[in-house]
């Protein structure tokens, strides 16, 4: 073991670290922030709120996005809702049961210590989102108003229609925008991180592409923060937007920066099914509309062609309200999703290629009338018809899990930072808080606390525990890192082959779907470690990339980032392999109980297995951080 | 079904522009217009060719990355639909489908049908926020807010900022976008202090930039893919006239004014 996987979390009781860390970091006087440059990679949830919040602080911040604004970061697209542990709702929620909700729903993968935290400071993102003007729903008494999520029996989740991800992503690009006007943070558009750049050890700086004019450049600091989002589109269709990649965090993993649980995959059990081969997303369908939606199939195979409002009551299967009595329809997304597939994998899966489930409304619908029905999701119900033609109205929506969320990610302490002293990691690119699994509404609560109020208070603590020598844009070690990168460019131009970019991501996210999926066995993911080492081998020799690198080329830009997927799909299939446990996301076959669940190996699995890059061509080295229950009794997971 | 495109290419900010014709075969009433243009694109690609540069991200409405201009109107012929959402069961085989970008003196063309759209930020930057910093903030059960008024917050707040509303303008304003933000802010009480204030601002800044004027067409409203009223603008436009004739500019204000 050679990378220092220490934890970092505070001694003490449980409900009182947070606030003795706080008062134990070390502060930088407020004079001397101006002196200390901070870089934000990615401008989501954690990267738009942590810039923004340090800029208020009064460091100099420079802040980086793929996309044209930073306000169409992909956080723009989360539909459900946010939680919090407000009680507002007076029916028995607490930070202490957000923490506990959080720590099963996560299969007893996470560490206490950060998630209780995370519970903690879920109250005051909803007073700062109300303050910046973000239009919850209300209550006509004028107070906020509520749903419930999946793991939850209290209703916890504050909303925004069906585009709570849209209004918390505006709040945060607002106060980064005013940050921007008052000169405390420069913002750089349509730029795309492609190195980090390390000296003596620690992280001070990045190569950045300016994907307009194709220049490459050093971009220097004295702390780095990525925010850089989740790694799902290396099964090229899942609910990410298109530009989803793991470049950022994939080349600093291979600077030094352990990837922890990167099998951990959360599919989403309400997606739109797929239609077709030129299939190039898939559409989510919020885990909200599970409220008043009810999930079924035939009960027999032999209806599955018989149009849905033709089948009886009786030949209906309500499968999670049968398997799972008491959250049923809202049992937590793993569950749901292999209770789909199951289904589906039984011959009673409806729709073309019978993989797809009803979510039903027609109850809810006679219960509360469509104009309310309407009112709750009528965006959604617009989508969904806008994509398939059919009114779910009317008839059911047919859905299907996809992969939507990579609980996996860069390593982090209880300070966020990476095991590259001065790299910190936010969001979904970290791989802190959610386990084996994330609950609904759980990663807009994360993206936030980790940039409004955990790193504004950690980076703090690094840049004044530290002494910074300046580093100049003539060290070597920079101009090593940019001439990488532009050695990879040309590269990656010169091979002009035959094949497209789309279609070494097509046939990898083929790969990783059908073994490193929903279900995964030894057998399917050995062979995947022979299948991705040889597809890569091919990309290198056959890609075809027209055009130069010395203007705008979105088909170098894919190329780059399927490179690195094509590496790090062979980490994930090797790190679930080696996991011999089913644990939330993660099912291996070989590992369930009698009736399918999950079946944990506590004694043995109870860590966060942190890869450590070992150089080109070497079996990456496995580094174990154990996870210490000292306030939960570990238990098998039951929501029946 | 076949179909024949006529695509804007443009190969930098610089240069000339012209449409070019290509022929999308075997399309799918399924597809969306995005994946039957990476179809083309990856048909161009094994060609060695360049394939049609367009900005695109989420993919499902809400990014305001994509946009187009679809035979002369912006984001298609579908109403309240961004264009990767316009699915091709919209068109009719043998159609032919003239494809630009946005045309605007403020959204200078980048490459093919990829524009510049940072004039937009800038108008945010001028004003569009709540001037809270992080931490200190009240609970967020003590500020009552009327449900029509959230609602209506709501409403202007669905702008996705794609700019459809600028290309639809035939005097390229970008008053509904200003304006939705002025009425998003305004409409709650927590926006009340800055609310005139703001208004002056962004309506200076979208001046500075080359948008033009209003004359309520209503083009705009048409082309929103989150079909945003022109109330909005109206809103904007009496908040500015209160501001400018009060020249309440750096005086704060509470209340509806």
């Amino acid at each position: 073991m050679t990378v220092n996987l220490n934890s970092r979390v505070p001694a003490g009781p449980l409900t009182e670290k947070w606030d003795k860390h706080r008062f134990d970091v070390k502060l930088v006087n407020p004079a001397n922030k101006r002196k200390y440059t901070v870089l934000v990679v990615g401008s989501g949830l954690a990267g738009a709120s942590a810039a923004a919040t340090f800029s208020e602080l009064g460091y100099n911040v420079s802040c980086y996005c793929y996309q044209d604004s930073p306000r169409r970061a992909h956080s723009i697209a989360a539909q459900g809702g946010i939680n919090a542990a407000k009680n507002y709702q007076n029916d028995g929620d607490s930070i202490q049961r957000l923490f506990y909700d959080t720590i099963k729903g996560g299969d007893f993968r996470s560490r206490e210590g950060n998630v209780f935290r995370l519970a903690q400071i879920s109250v005051n993102i909803i007073d700062q989102c109300v303050a910046q003007g973000v239009p919850f729903a209300r209550e006509y008494g004028g107070l906020l108003a509520n749903r419930s999520f999946g793991g939850a029996q209290v209703s916890r989740t504050f909303y925004a229609r069906g585009q709570t991800g849209q209004q918390l992503l505006l709040g945060a690009y607002q106060a980064l925008e005013k940050e921007i006007a008052k000169g405390g943070v420069t913002m750089y558009p349509r730029s795309e991180m492609l190195d980090l750049i390390v000296v003596n050890g620690r992280a001070r700086g990045i190569v950045v592409r300016d994907e307009i004019t194709g220049k490459v450049e050093p971009h220097l600091a004295d702390a780095v923060v990525l925010a850089t989002g989740g790694y799902g589109n290396v099964f090229y269709l899942s609910t990410n937007a298109k530009g989803c990649n793991t470049t950022a965090i994939w080349r600093s993993y291979k600077r030094g920066a352990a990837f922890a649980n990167p099998c951990y995959t959360q599919i989403h059990p309400t997606c739109i099914p797929v239609a077709g081969e030129y299939q190039s997303k898939l559409t989510l369908m919020s885990e909200s509309l599970r409220n008043d939606g009810r999930v079924w199939v035939p009960r027999r195979k032999e209806d599955v062609g018989t149009a849905p409002g033709a089948i009886p009551e009786a030949d209906r299967d309500y499968y999670l309200e049968r398997k799972y009595p008491s959250f049923g329809n809202l049992s937590p997304r793993d569950i749901a999703s292999r209770a789909a597939k199951e289904a589906c994998d039984d011959g009673r899966g409806v729709g073309p290629g019978g993989r797809g489930v009803y979510l039903d409304f027609a109850d809810a619908i006679t219960r509360l009338g469509e104009d309310k029905i309407r009112e709750r999701y009528g965006n959604l119900f617009e989508m969904y018809e806008r994509i398939t033609d059919e009114n779910p109205y009317k008839v059911p929506m047919r859905i299907y899990p996809a992969v939507h969320y990579t609980m996996g990610g860069l390593w982090v302490d209880y300070n966020l930072m990476s095991t590259i002293p001065g790299l910190h990691v936010a969001g979904e690119a970290n791989f802190s808080d959610h386990g084996a699994n994330r609950l609904g509404a759980s990663a807009l609560m994360q993206g936030l606390a980790d940039g409004y109020f955990v790193l504004p208070v950690t980076i703090g603590d690094y840049l004044a525990s530290n002494r910074l020598e300046p580093v100049s844009v003539d060290a070597p070690e920079v101009k090593a890192a940019v001439a990488d990168v532009q050695a990879r460019t040309s590269k990656l131009l010169s091979i002009k082959g035959k094949r497209t970019v789309a279609s070494f991501h097509r046939e990898l996210g083929h790969i990783m779907w059908e073994k490193c999926g929903m279900a995964r066995d030894a057998a399917g993911l050995h062979q995947a470690l022979e299948m991705i080492p040889k597809l890569r081998e091919e990309f290198w020799q056959n890609v075809t990339i027209p055009g130069s690198g010395d203007d705008f080329n979105q088909t170098l830009e894919h190329a780059g980032r399927v490179a690195d997927f094509l590496e790090l799909g062979e980490l994930m299939c090797r790190d679930a392999l080696h996991r011999e446990e089913s644990c939330g996301g993660h099912f291996r076959v070989e590992h369930q109980t009698p009736d399918g669940e999950a079946l944990r190996n506590d004694e043995q699995f109870a860590y966060v297995a942190a890869w450590e890059f070992a150089g080109e061509g070497k079996a990456p080295l496995l580094n174990k951080e154990p996870l210490v229950f000292e306030n939960i009794k570990l238990s098998q997971r039951s929501y029946k | 079904m076949n179909l024949t495109l006529q695509v804007w290419r443009q190969s930098g900010p610089a240069s000339e522009g012209k449409l070019t014709e290509y022929q999308a075969t075997d399309v799918s009433p399924e597809m969306s217009f995005l994946e039957m243009l990476d179809v083309v694109n990856e048909k161009l690609a094994e060609k060695g060719d360049l394939p049609i540069a367009f900005d695109h991200d989420c993919r499902e409405g809400i990014c305001g990355s994509c946009g187009m201009m679809i035979d002369g109107v912006a984001h298609g012929p579908s109403r309240g639909t961004a264009t990767c959402q316009l699915h091709m069961r919209s068109f009719t085989d043998g159609d032919t489908i003239v494809i630009e970008p946005w045309r605007a003196q403020a959204f200078p063309v980048i490459k093919d049908l990829v524009v510049n759209r940072s004039a937009l930020d800038r108008i945010i930057q001028a004003g569009g926020y709540i001037s809270v910093a992080t931490g200190g903030a009240k609970d967020g059960n003590m500020i009552p807010i009327p449900k029509l008024d959230s609602d209506s917050a709501m409403d202007a707040a669905a702008c996705i900022g794609c700019g459809a509303c600028v290309a639809a303008c035939p005097n390229g304003s970008a008053s509904l976008f200003t304006g939705a933000k002025v009425s998003h802010l305004g409409l709650l009480p927590q926006g009340q202090p800055e609310r005139y204030r703001r208004a002056l601002r962004m309506v200076a800044q979208m001046d500075l930039e080359s948008f033009g004027g209003c004359s309520l067409f209503g083009e705009c409203m048409e082309a929103c893919p989150k079909s945003i009223s022109i109330d909005v603008i109206a809103r904007m436009n009496r908040d500015y006239v209160y501001a400018s004739v009060s020249a309440v500019e750096e005086r704060a204000l509470g209340g509806e004014g």
